[in-house]
Parts: structure tokens; C-alpha cells; sequence
């Protein structure tokens, strides 16, 4: 177990590592194109370019900058963004902050939703119920965040005005306009963890101790209750925390349709604006909170099978 | 019969004989009425893309009269815009036949490349296995880990947005997971005897590769293969939508979306056709995928 523990500490150390290694190689040196083009545009002229250079210390060699960039990251020192005009850290964290409110309420609506059906097709594989809320699931996981939210936008705020159609919250935090991006993500995720709920299941349900259960005449209800959804919701687990990176992603189409000032949309304005030291600030804390739920994940299994915890 | 992998048949029956087999395992589709609505959207898209020049009524880019509403008739050019037309005055209904070409044209190009060098990797990891493995798997670990559409964005804001910088982008975010799951398939077939067999021929270790072991790995792949497509789609449009996908003016459903948005509240008819669109297309392939695993499962 402690050995596990370190080897997944030790790989994630070495993840994020080489990950800073390829931001840095594909945004701050020469291999994909000059950062000072980059930043400064492609009608600046060369000598503009040579003066920032010098100023932003480009012109010394790649692996001292490298070193130097590292260093800067890992003491909190994340560069200037230009396209906010200040330091990269006070515009990230609020953003990331609105981003985690936004991530909480879709989870917190998605796993109990996505759990409850997954176990209901699982206990009875190939039942009606079960075909049902698999078609559905597909067809909900067929529709793309941003046709979902055109699709929604265009019954709950053009046609039944209930409900705001952006939540950019510029008159102050209203829970309204947060239904709207909740429940696209909701809608585009839930099939997948139900899916991989009713297999995990499903499986419990055929094995030999649920059977003796069965036999020895415990009611229907505390068979599943008492017996199979302790062992069903191992799997899920690891599948639910694995979300989370998804969840970075969907948060990126989601915000930019309905301008929910979070940490997608600023990735995304970074990207488009060549906003270097905000993009990559960013995406080093998107593969950072990626690759700590994993291996938050790969443990807390290891933990939660006893099969695996004891052996 | 989808699955080969249990089956213990030599795999020396000739092309002809798999051939037969593949129609065959297709012809049980009809048993499965999600497979066959799969079928169904796919080939209807398929059809649209073919017959594009014949079946769209006006030029996909050429601006003819803003702002109509579906059903509108078209006052100088004589016609009807059955779906209305953009805010440029371009018929959606044209646009969404043409752009059907754009995403079936890109999106099985790019699965066919990620699944090239997916097949690739996972067959060396799990064949040679020792250091080949480790180092592919550390590889495919660590781009897993990145959540994927922050991948895309970094990749597309450095190389630029176009037709092969998606694809590459599509083959170096995707193939990591087919390279799993042809890894596995790998460690379980390189043990059979018929594998044994060839080694004992003589042959090399990339004929025993590609001719022994991956013609009875396709059952699980030909499955994958379908979401997967599905799910590029997804990453197309989406990226489309970002405004990081393909150059306009040509049309691109995602690309529609993205220009039309702002409009959305005044006139959903300009966002809401391509979404239905992409969204049929990709429910095809997922519900032909599901009906195809539904199969595989039965025998």
C-alpha cells in the first residue's frame, strides 16, 4: 500500500515534469514558431522583436531558461498576462474559483443521477428499464456540449423565458444562471458514469455470494442494498474522480457559450489572444488538478478493494 | 463472429473467406434495431455527402439574402430556403449538406491516422513488451493525463488551425488510447499457438504482428473504431465551434455554430440546424457501435 502510494506520487511528480517540459518546448522556444512573433504579432518588425528578447531574457540558452522558467512556476511566480495587463495569479484563481463552484453543483446533481440509474439498469441486465436508460444515455452522450446548450438555450430562454440565456454574473453571483451550464454538463456526462456503473453491476449481480444471497431467501431489497452496491460502487468511484478531467474540458465549451467568467473560458481567451504566460500558467494547473485526481483515484481504489488492500 | 478472439480457427482462411465473414457479422446487424437506426443515420449522412452537388439548392457560400427565416421564399433567385439563412445570407440547408463533406471527409481521415499509429504502438508495446512497452506506455500515460480539449487548444494555438493541423492534433491526442487498447488485445493473443506456429516458420516479428495477430484483434477494435469516430466528430465540431477549427468560408457545422451564436437569441433556426446535424451523425455512429457490441456479445 505505501509503496503504491509512492510510486503514484513519484509518477505524478514526473508527469507534471515532463509536461512542463513539452508547454515549455511548444511555447517558449523556436520549434513551433518565435515566442516574440507570437506575443508581439506578426507586424512587429525585428528589431522590436530583438528588444523584447533581450528584455524578457530570450536570448539566453534554452536550458538555463528552462531551469529559470521551472524555478519560477514552482515558487508561484507566474509571469505577467497581457491580455489582462497584471500578474497571471490574480486573474487564474478567481476564474478557477468560479470554475470549482460550476464543477460542484454539475457533480453534485450528476453522481447521485448517473449512480441511481446505472444501479436500476444494472440489477436486472437486458430489461426493458435497462434498454431504456441505455438508448437514452446514448443519445444524450450523441449531442456535443455546444448543440446541447443551443438545443436548451433555445426551449428555456427563447421560447419559455425562464431562464437567462449567458451567466457572465455581472450583477453579482444569481444560482439562476448557473442551470443552464450545470445541466448541459450534467446532460453530455451522465450516460458515460451510468454506463460504467450498470457494468460494474451488472458484474456483482452475477457473482456467486449475490446468488447465495438470493438462495438462502434475503429479500430483493437488502440484496442490493446490503450486499451488491457496496461492491458495485468500487468501480465507479475511480470512474467519477477520472470525470474530473473530463470536466476541465467540457467547462472550456460550456463557458464560452454561455460567457460564465471560469478557468475554461480563460484558457481558451489565452489561447486565442497569445496570451503565452497566462496559457500555460493554465494548462500546468489544468494537468496539475488532471493528474492529482487520478492518482487520488488509483489509490483511493486500491484502498476501497479489499481484494487488493489485503493481499 | 465479431469477436475473433475466442474463436480458435487458423487465420490463414484468405481474404475471400474473412471477407464473407465480415458481411456476414454486418448481415446480423438486422437483429439489433439500434444497429440498425445507427446504420440508418450513418448512411443517411453518407448519401448527403455523396450527393452534395445535387441535393443542396444554392451555392453553400455565396450570399444571397440575410436574416430569412425557414420557409422563406427566395425573392431574387427564385427557390425556397427550407431552413432559413445566415446572418451573410447564406441557405443553412445548403450549408449543412456541404458541410456533411467537411466532417466525413476529416473525421474518419483522422480516426484512420490515429488508429495507424495507435495499432502501431500497441502492437510493438505488447508484442516486444520489456523497455519498447515501458517507454510507449509512459508516453501514452502522460498525454492521458492531459484533459483533452486543453491538449487540442495548446496544440492548435502553436501549430495553427487547418485541415492536416487537426488531423495531426486528432492523431497525437487519440492515438495513446487506441495504443491501450491494442496493447491489451496484444498481450492476450501472443500466446496462442498459431502465433507460436509462425514464430516457428521463421516469420518476421512485424508479418507476425500485423498478419497474426491483428486480423483476429479486430472484433474489439472494429467497435471502438466506430464511438471513436463518433467521438472525433465530437472534437471537430467542437473545435469548430471554438473557432479553432477549420478556415472559413468553406462550411463546417461546428464553424456555423460559432458564427451564428451571437444571433441565437433572435434566430435559433441559424444555431440550432447544425447542432441537430452533427448531433444525428454522431448518434448514428454510437448507436452502429452499440448494436455491433450487442452482437459481438450474443455468440
Amino acid at each position: 500500500m505505501v509503496t503504491l502510494v509512492v510510486k503514484r506520487i513519484g509518477f505524478m511528480i514526473f508527469t507534471m515534469i515532463v509536461v512542463s517540459l513539452i508547454l515549455f518546448l511548444l511555447l517558449e522556444t523556436k520549434l513551433t514558431g518565435d515566442p516574440a512573433t507570437r506575443v508581439l504579432g506578426q507586424f512587429s518588425n525585428e528589431e522590436q522583436r530583438e528588444i523584447w528578447r533581450e528584455q524578457h531574457g530570450y536570448n539566453q540558452p534554452v536550458a538555463l531558461r528552462y531551469v529559470k522558467w521551472l524555478g519560477n512556476f514552482a515558487t508561484g511566480e507566474l509571469g505577467e498576462s497581457i491580455r489582462f495587463k497584471g500578474p497571471v495569479a490574480d486573474v487564474m484563481f478567481p476564474r478557477l474559483w468560479n470554475t470549482a463552484i460550476l464543477g460542484f453543483v454539475t457533480f453534485a446533481i450528476m453522481i447521485p443521477l448517473s449512480l441511481t440509474l446505472g444501479v436500476l439498469s444494472g440489477m436486472k441486465e437486458g430489461s426493458m428499464l435497462d434498454r431504456t436508460i441505455s438508448v437514452f444515455g446514448i443519445i444524450t452522450t450523441s449531442v456535443p456540449e455546444f448543440a446541447s446548450a443551443v438545443m436548451f438555450s433555445a426551449l428555456f430562454v427563447f421560447s419559455l423565458k425562464w431562464l437567462p440565456g449567458t451567466s457572465s454574473m455581472s450583477g453579482g453571483f444569481e444560482f439562476k444562471q448557473l442551470i443552464l451550464p450545470a445541466m448541459v454538463l450534467i446532460v453530455y456526462d451522465f450516460g458515460y458514469v451510468a454506463r460504467m456503473t450498470r457494468a460494474s453491476m451488472a458484474e456483482v449481480m452475477t457473482s456467486q455470494y449475490i446468488r447465495t444471497a438470493v438462495l438462502k431467501g434475503l429479500p430483493y431489497r437488502s440484496v442490493i442494498v446490503k450486499h451488491a452496491l457496496r461492491n458495485a460502487l468500487i468501480a465507479p468511484f475511480t470512474v467519477i474522480m477520472l470525470q474530473i478531467n473530463w470536466l476541465l474540458s467540457g467547462v472550456i465549451v460550456v463557458e464560452f457559450f454561455f460567457a460564465y467568467k471560469g478557468f475554461g473560458a480563460l484558457i481558451l481567451e489565452a489561447s486565442l489572444n497569445n496570451d503565452i504566460a497566462l496559457l500555460e500558467a493554465c494548462a500546468m494547473v489544468a494537468v496539475c488538478v488532471a493528474v492529482t485526481t487520478q492518482t487520488i483515484a488509483d489509490i483511493g481504489y486500491t484502498f476501497l478493494n479489499p481484494r487488493i488492500r489485503f493481499s | 463472429m465479431l469477436i475473433t478472439t475466442s474463436t480458435t480457427e487458423m487465420p490463414t482462411a484468405g481474404y475471400g473467406a474473412a471477407l464473407l465473414r465480415g458481411l456476414k457479422s454486418f448481415a446480423l446487424l438486422r437483429e439489433s434495431w439500434v444497429g440498425m437506426v445507427g446504420t440508418a443515420l450513418v448512411l443517411f449522412w453518407v448519401l448527403v455527402a455523396v450527393f452534395a452537388p445535387w441535393l443542396a439548392p444554392f451555392d453553400p457560400n455565396s450570399s444571397i439574402q440575410p436574416f430569412a427565416k425557414p420557409g422563406v421564399e427566395a425573392v431574387k433567385v427564385g427557390g425556397t430556403f427550407w431552413l432559413g439563412t445566415d446572418h451573410i445570407g447564406r441557405d443553412i440547408l445548403s450549408r449543412i449538406v456541404w458541410g456533411s463533406r467537411t466532417v466525413l471527409i476529416y473525421a474518419p481521415l483522422a480516426t484512420l491516422c490515429a488508429y495507424t499509429v495507435g495499432i502501431l504502438m500497441g502492437l510493438a508495446a505488447g508484442y516486444r513488451g520489456g523497455w519498447v512497452d515501458d517507454i510507449l506506455s509512459r508516453i501514452a500515460d502522460i498525454i492521458l493525463s492531459f484533459p483533452v480539449l486543453v491538449l487540442y487548444i495548446i496544440i492548435i494555438a502553436t501549430i495553427g488551425a487547418s485541415g492536416i493541423n487537426i488531423i495531426i492534433a486528432i492523431t497525437f491526442a487519440s492515438s495513446p488510447g487506441i495504443m491501450r487498447i491494442v496493447r491489451g488485445l496484444t498481450l492476450d493473443l501472443r500466446n496462442r499457438d498459431y502465433v507460436a506456429a509462425a514464430q516457428t516458420r521463421g516469420e518476421s516479428d512485424w508479418r507476425v504482428m500485423l498478419v497474426e495477430i491483428l486480423p483476429n484483434a479486430r472484433g474489439p477494435l472494429i467497435v471502438d473504431a466506430c464511438l471513436r469516430l463518433g467521438y472525433v466528430i465530437i472534437t471537430i465540431g467542437v473545435l469548430g465551434f471554438l473557432g479553432l477549427g477549420l478556415p472559413p468560408p468553406d462550411p463546417d457545422w461546428g464553424g456555423m455554430v460559432n458564427e451564428t451564436r451571437q444571433m441565437a437569441m433572435a434566430f435559433p433556426h441559424m444555431t440550432l440546424f447544425p447542432c441537430i446535424a452533427i448531433s444525428t451523425l454522431i448518434l448514428g455512429f454510437n448507436l452502429l457501435a452499440d448494436g455491433l457490441r450487442e452482437i459481438s456479445l450474443r455468440d
